[in-house]
């Protein structure tokens, strides 16, 4: 670690895991009631699961781009976070805000949370992903410009390097068009529009410039590559994401009352938002293979190589998969998009956090690396975890386009439930990926507590290009 | 990458692109909020239909179900409920709820007075007549 300030993106990291267990283990609660429909119920019904399994998601790849933005930014300009207080008091805000957040979700039935929370006052809740009650979602608003404003001064008294730019970018961008889940307009066509420049310009906008400075700035590290070519290559790959990704926007205007020419404009662009995620990739590969040192922390290599081809496999291929209009008429809310959505967040998000947090925290921990053992069952918990999610995303597809034929193409339509239970044995097969997957997740926990030789972290000279 | 393109270019075509695509997009926006009336069915967006929506989104419906293809893939598609079902059935799977049926999925039970299931099937009314390009392909969703 060269600033000791950095330290404070350590409670992160460590938050982040936790909750990242948590989500996958209601993953695998929603899983399985796909499958035994009762199961839980009424105690934890689906759309309880649901949420808790998609917000504890986002929360704790928010945590993840925080710790990572704490552990970058003050390296990147070469001076100590403004303020570690600040860091440290917002992480315990914002664990107790999502830990009240979820335990509401679970104890109270949503529409007395609603009710007391506000949310007739000022109505934001009941959409997907943005379930949280208006009181969490202020308090996501405060953290983020606390955070923002810290991480900002920071830069600002240092060196600013593209890496950090592009990265605050990002951050500010995330935190921008959050502000649009506080607008839900009664009308169902204006709210999906503008709901979607949070959801869309999150997960293909702002998020992927974060990413691509997270991949970059480890590049830097693992590689010893110059810097001017890294940081050439970072503005090729957010331009080709932006210039894309906003009108890609449009694949989601197809269906939603919005006018016709959506469906052309939206797939044309995002037809191309795999660029971008290819370049990732190749990228990725290529600063690895032109590494001037070999840099003893193995496993980080294997999560950002990962990170570039998961990312181009899931929101590149299986986004490409039913992003065309025409195609997307019958996949449209099918398990297709399941899919997907399983893929491109592991390969994308859960993956390049993963990366900073492999390559960060042996040095917080006062080394260079992990000790060979411990390396070796971290890399085995990537490649069962990654496995394990090319076999849910393969089954969900395979049950995606089961569900699509009988219920869309078929002749005689089935009803929605009627072909659900027809492809049950593709549910359960993605519930035993699901299992896989836990398992791969504890291996990963294990691999934090393995011992073993190790060289402090001040004997390997970082990169100063 | 060669030598000639130099990342002062890289940086410039980020941010003009940036801008460019952006400034674009709010163009595509005004003129998309320009032309909704025609396609939204806000005229038929009654004081019931509203009151509807505070029901189906404080009931968290999209934990489960999609509307207009959009949330959860564990029950049917309801934008056009409306029309699958009718209005007497709605109101009488939503009072009949759980089924209680071993193994198979279940629906809470929400308690909701006459009032307010007459105010979220004017919702479900409202939503059937959005014009959505003719989605979903049939009457199954």
């Amino acid at each position: 670690m060269k600033y000791k300030t950095q330290a404070v993106a350590m409670p992160y990291f460590i938050a982040a895991i936790a909750l990242f267990v948590g989500q996958i283990i209601f993953g695998m609660i929603m899983g399985l009631q796909y499958v035994v429909g009762d199961f839980l119920f009424p105690e934890i019904p689906f759309n309880v699961a649901r949420m808790v399994h998609t917000n504890l998601l986002i929360v704790w790849l928010l945590f993840g781009f925080m710790g990572a933005a704490y552990y970058l930014v003050p390296e990147e300009a070469e001076t100590e976070l403004y303020s570690p207080k600040l860091a440290l008091a917002l992480f315990w805000i914002f664990l107790a805000a999502g830990a009240l957040t979820i335990l509401g979700y679970l104890f109270v039935p949503y529409a007395t949370l609603a009710a007391a929370t506000g949310n007739d006052i000022l109505a934001t809740m009941g959409r997907e992903f943005l379930e949280q009650p208006l009181p969490t979602k202020i308090g996501i608003v405060v953290v983020a410009l606390a955070f923002l404003f810290n991480i900002t001064m920071t830069m600002l008294k240092g060196r600013k390097t593209v890496i950090s730019i592009v990265l605050l970018l990002g951050l500010w961008g995330l935190a921008i068009f959050f502000l649009f889940a506080f607008y839900n307009p009664s009308n169902l066509v204006k709210d999906k529009f503008y709901w979607w420049w949070v959801v869309h310009l999150w997960v293909e906008g702002v998020w992927e410039l974060i990413m691509a400075a997270l991949l970059a700035f480890v590049l830097i590290k693992v590689t010893g590559v110059d810097r001017e070519v890294i940081e050439k290559w970072l503005y090729v790959i957010i331009t080709l994401a932006l210039v894309t990704g906003i009108i890609g926007t449009g694949h989601h205007y197809f269906w939603i009352g919005t006018p016709a020419y959506w469906q052309w404009l939206g797939s044309i662009f995002s037809a191309l938002e795999p660029i971008p995620f290819f370049a990732m990739t190749v990228f990725a590969f290529n600063m690895v293979n032109r590494r001037r040192r070999e840099h003893p922390n193995k496993a980080a290599v294997l999560w950002a190589l990962g990170t570039g081809v998961m990312a181009f496999l899931g929101a590149g291929v299986w986004g490409f998969l039913h992003t065309l209009a025409p195609v997307n008429y019958f996949t449209h809310g099918s398990q297709i998009t399941a899919a997907h959505g399983h893929m491109a967040f592991y390969g994308a998000y859960v993956m390049v956090v993963i990366t900073i947090i492999s390559y960060a925290m042996p040095i917080m921990r006062g080394r260079a690396a992990n000790s060979e053992r411990a390396q070796v069952v971290e890399m085995w918990s990537f490649w069962i975890m990654t496995i394990s999610m090319v076999f849910i995303t393969l089954f969900l597809t395979a049950a995606g386009i089961l569900q699509v034929w009988l219920q869309r193409v078929a002749d005689t339509p089935m009803p929605f439930m009627m072909a659900q239970d027809q492809v049950q044995l593709f549910y359960w097969m993605r519930q035993w990926a699901g299992v896989t997957f836990f398992i791969g997740l504890v291996t990963y926990l294990v691999s934090f507590f393995i011992k073993g030789e190790t060289k402090p972290a001040m004997e390997y000279k970082p990169a100063t290009a | 990458m060669s030598g000639t393109f130099t990342k002062a270019m890289a940086r410039n075509i980020f941010y003009g692109g940036t801008v460019f695509f952006f400034l674009l997009f709010l163009g595509l926006t005004f003129d998309t909020m320009r032309v909704l009336p025609k396609t939204d069915n806000r005229h038929n967006l009654t004081p019931g239909a509203v009151a509807g929506k505070h029901i189906w989104e404080t009931r968290n419906c999209l934990g489960c179900h999609t509307l207009l293809g959009e949330g959860a893939y564990f029950a049917p598609e309801l934008g056009n409920v409306y029309e699958r079902r009718g209005p007497d059935f709605i109101k009488a799977w939503m009072k009949a709820m759980p089924t209680n049926a071993p193994g198979r999925r279940q629906m809470p039970q929400f308690h909701l007075t006459d009032q307010e299931l007459d105010d979220l099937v004017e919702f479900f009314r409202y939503t059937n007549g959005i014009d959505t390009q003719n989605w979903p392909p049939n009457i199954e969703g």
